[in-house]
């Protein structure tokens, strides 16, 4: 009997932050990074829903790369010799932090999520401690139609992982996104308030996904919204078992 | 007595902030005992001084930056104090003050001074300095050496701050308090 080809190499090494490590193929930067304890900082990224790579906070070095690579979406590749914290790198995630702040109406002392935003707390881990920029102050809107929630784009990242949550896991695909640039938003259906939405299910998955004040259930005062963002991975896990 | 140190001068001021951030100071309660011989208040909302004294050690700055009596006075205190600290939410983002950014002033003074008016409504005009078109944080008018976000940040965080300048260290308010803390 003639003898089985052995499948490939399942292995791949490389280095982060001076740290050999060890990595499956197809695996990104930022898994294999927290495979080996490094934490890399993000607010898009979330277990259990796909890879979106917008808030470019996961930045990392890649040697022999003239570019900073989102390592959320950056697959390993063998020899890869990655640096997850540098000088630079911090300081492009600080900017990144404040252009968030700058970009919206963000006034964390009135907010229901004050104290349980990610928002707020990656700013405590990455040291910005004010906004250099100006602030756009920009207009904008919120909508209160929905019987239990409240989208307020004034506390909007645009993370999408509302977006993507709707969509993948509850399937309703209510969410989307509207608008380009500075003028972003996310939407209900084809841009109509969000109480009218013939497809929205009223599952609550958006609100606890959000990282911050932009969608939240009614009926919360300053500090009063707790979200439980637990509840993902286990459906996701869930979902792959019945498969 | 001779080796005493001179103590190191404040001086606080309040612009567009609810005094919260003073409150809080004064939530120092018996640690203002344990500090007082260290420190001179020489201008304060709690002082009578009139003027801020040049060469003053430092300054603190509550509230934002919302009128042009604001701006003078942030001016003076950035001409007078060494070394400055943006004290709170208003002083650091502009904050709840900040609000009214988004509408424009006629909007502003209509809906405080006619539309809520039970009597009399009309603008002011006498005895006010002019608002400003939008408002700003303290770092924006003048620079600012630290910034201890927080609304109003805490007791401990003030008190961490205050030692470690008094020790001649560089403090790290963000290890205490945050945006909205």
């Amino acid at each position: 009997m003639a003898r089985q080809k052995l499948p490939p190499t399942q292995t791949l090494t490389m280095k982060i932050d001076d740290v050999d490590v060890t990595a499956k193929p197809g695996q990104t930067i930022k898994d294999v990074a927290r495979d080996h304890d490094i934490i890399i900082p993000g607010l898009c990224y979330l277990d259990g829903l796909s890879i979106w790579g917008g808030c470019r906070l996961c930045l990392v070095e890649v040697e022999g790369m003239n570019k900073l690579l989102a390592s959320c979406s950056t697959e390993v590749a063998e020899g890869m010799v990655v640096h997850t914290d540098s000088p630079k790198l911090r300081a492009y995630r600080k900017v990144v932090i404040e252009m968030l702040f700058a970009e919206r109406n963000h006034v964390c002392s009135v907010c229901v999520s004050n104290g349980g935003c990610e928002l707020q707390d990656m700013a405590v881990e990455l040291g910005v401690d004010h906004v250099h920029l100006p602030y756009m102050d920009p207009d904008v809107n919120l909508d209160s139609s929905n019987d239990r929630f409240r989208l307020d784009h004034n506390r909007c990242i645009m993370c999408t992982r509302c977006v993507r949550v709707c969509g993948e896991i509850e399937g309703a695909f209510t969410k989307g996104i509207g608008g380009r640039g500075i003028d972003v938003r996310i939407i209900n259906d084809l841009n109509m308030p969000w109480g009218e939405s013939q497809t929205c299910t009223s599952c609550g998955k958006c609100v606890h996904v959000c990282p911050t004040g932009a969608l939240v259930e009614k009926g919360t005062a300053a500090a009063e919204m707790d979200k439980r963002r637990a509840f993902l991975p286990y459906l996701t896990i869930m979902r792959e078992a019945q498969r | 007595m001779s080796d005493k140190k001179k103590p190191v001068t404040i001086a606080t001021v309040w612009l567009d902030g609810c005094s919260g951030c003073h409150m809080s100071f004064l939530d120092l309660d018996e640690r203002l005992v344990e500090i007082a011989p260290l420190i001179e208040m020489v201008y304060s909302p709690v002082v009578d001084s009139k003027e801020i004294p040049k060469g003053t050690d430092v300054g603190i700055i509550e509230g934002a930056i919302s009128n042009e009596d604001d701006r003078a006075k942030a001016l003076k205190m950035r001409a007078a104090c060494g070394f400055l600290i943006s004290l709170g939410d208003c002083a650091v983002t502009g904050n709840v003050p900040s609000m009214r950014n988004v509408f424009d002033q006629k909007e502003c003074f209509d809906r405080s001074y006619h539309e809520n008016a039970q009597l009399q409504p009309m603008d002011p005009t006498v005895c006010v300095p002019p608002l400003l078109d939008k408002v700003l944080p303290v770092h924006q008018v003048v620079d600012v050496d630290l910034y201890v976000p927080g609304c109003p940040p805490p007791a401990d965080a003030i008190y961490y701050v205050l030692s470690e300048l008094l020790a001649g260290r560089q403090p790290d308010p963000l290890l205490l308090t945050r945006f909205g803390k």
